[in-house]
């Protein structure tokens, strides 16, 4: 939920980065991190295995600048994808203020994906939240790769509420930062809507 | 949509400030934080040195989900404190209502010493939260408004 406090003129936001294992949750992070300036970032902390597969989350804190003379800071995290995570990302979702879900463009994917944002929706529900009326936005991701199912079709199959869809290579960092802003941008705008 | 906004407005920030230095002192504590539950810092008193408060407050929130979890698993409701001892430097964490209390502490100071004294703070804290949550429901329109007034390129600006 957002934190807003008049004394320190700061705006905090929580997102989070929700999608099937391996599909590049935290190269999203990643990315962010290593193209940020320091003074606007803290440190990312992975809570990974010795494989590096995230094990409860990651997070950075990230500084975006000030609206109005209000500090906004987002805090992104990523849940573990694996399955049998799934009590660690119904954690996660707690207080959330919008979620980017990265899919995995891969044909073979397809099904991890579905079953995925299947089990968002499911999550959402259970922390009282609604996946139609949060702010949300869908990432296609490894379009780079030559197996990849064709936009259109990943997008008829994976869009929900007509959310932004970005086109995504998380490794080189194409579509990263626009779908940041996306979602960033929605959470104002429902901050603003009060 | 997502949940309501917690606005702390100037009065309960600085009450909440003054909890956590007299906590601080009577616990001999190294620094005390106030943290939200899902884990954004609300406040804190103390040394901090060069630690990175963000990313401390999420770690402290993510630590309390994964044993209050935990907690059910075994038939608990959940566990009220948590506690990590260290070498040289401690963690306490109690657990009010929808925020952690946290105090950092060394060999200065002793755990009962801090569960002690948390425990008294932790009534006044609870009041002042109960406050800012009835105060987060019921902003009045001038505090709102300020937000209503944020328009596309305000937030546009945050990415160029």
């Amino acid at each position: 939920m957002t934190f807003i406090n008049y004394a320190s003129r700061e705006i905090n936001c929580k997102i989070v980065y929700y999608g099937p294992g391996l599909c590049g949750k935290t190269t999203n992070l990643q990315y962010i991190y290593d193209s940020t300036a320091p003074q606007a970032k803290g440190k990312l902390i992975s809570l990974a295995t010795e494989t590096d597969r995230t094990l409860f989350f990651d997070f950075m804190p990230l500084e975006l600048g000030t609206v109005r003379g209000f500090k906004t800071r987002f805090h992104l995290y990523t849940v573990p994808g694996q399955v049998y995570y799934d009590a660690s990302r119904k954690l996660i979702l707690k207080g959330v203020d919008g979620v980017v879900f990265v899919a995995d463009s891969q044909e073979e994917r397809m099904d991890a994906n579905i079953e995925s944002l299947y089990n968002l929706e499911e999550n959402l529900q259970s922390q009282g939240f609604d996946l139609m009326k949060i702010p949300y936005v869908l990432q296609l991701n490894k379009r780079d790769l030559p197996n990849v199912i064709p936009v259109d079709e990943l997008t008829a199959e994976l869009q929900k509420k007509g959310e932004p869809v970005f086109d995504a290579v998380a490794t080189e960092g194409d579509g990263v930062f626009d779908t940041l802003k996306a979602v960033a941008k929605q959470v104002l705008t429902e901050l603003r809507k009060g | 949509m997502a949940e309501a906004p917690v606005v702390i407005n100037e009065e309960n920030f600085r009450r909440i400030k003054s909890s956590l230095a007299q906590l601080c002192v009577a616990c001999r504590a190294r620094v005390v934080f106030l943290v939200d539950r899902d884990g954004q810092p609300i406040a804190f008193h103390g040394d901090i040195g060069d630690m990175d408060t963000t990313s401390f407050s999420s770690l402290a929130a993510g630590n309390v989900a994964a044993t209050s979890s935990m907690a059910k698993l075994i038939g608990e409701d959940e566990f009220p404190a948590v506690v990590h001892e260290g070498e040289r430097e401690s963690i306490f964490i109690s657990v009010i209502g929808r925020s952690l209390l946290v105090v950092v502490f060394d060999e200065r100071s002793t755990l009962s010493l801090v569960k002690l004294r948390t425990k008294k703070v932790s009534f006044e804290v609870a009041k002042i939260l109960e406050d800012i949550a009835y105060s987060s429901a019921n902003q009045s329109l001038n505090e709102t408004s300020f937000f209503a007034e944020i328009t596309d390129d305000d937030i546009d600006s945050l990415f160029t």
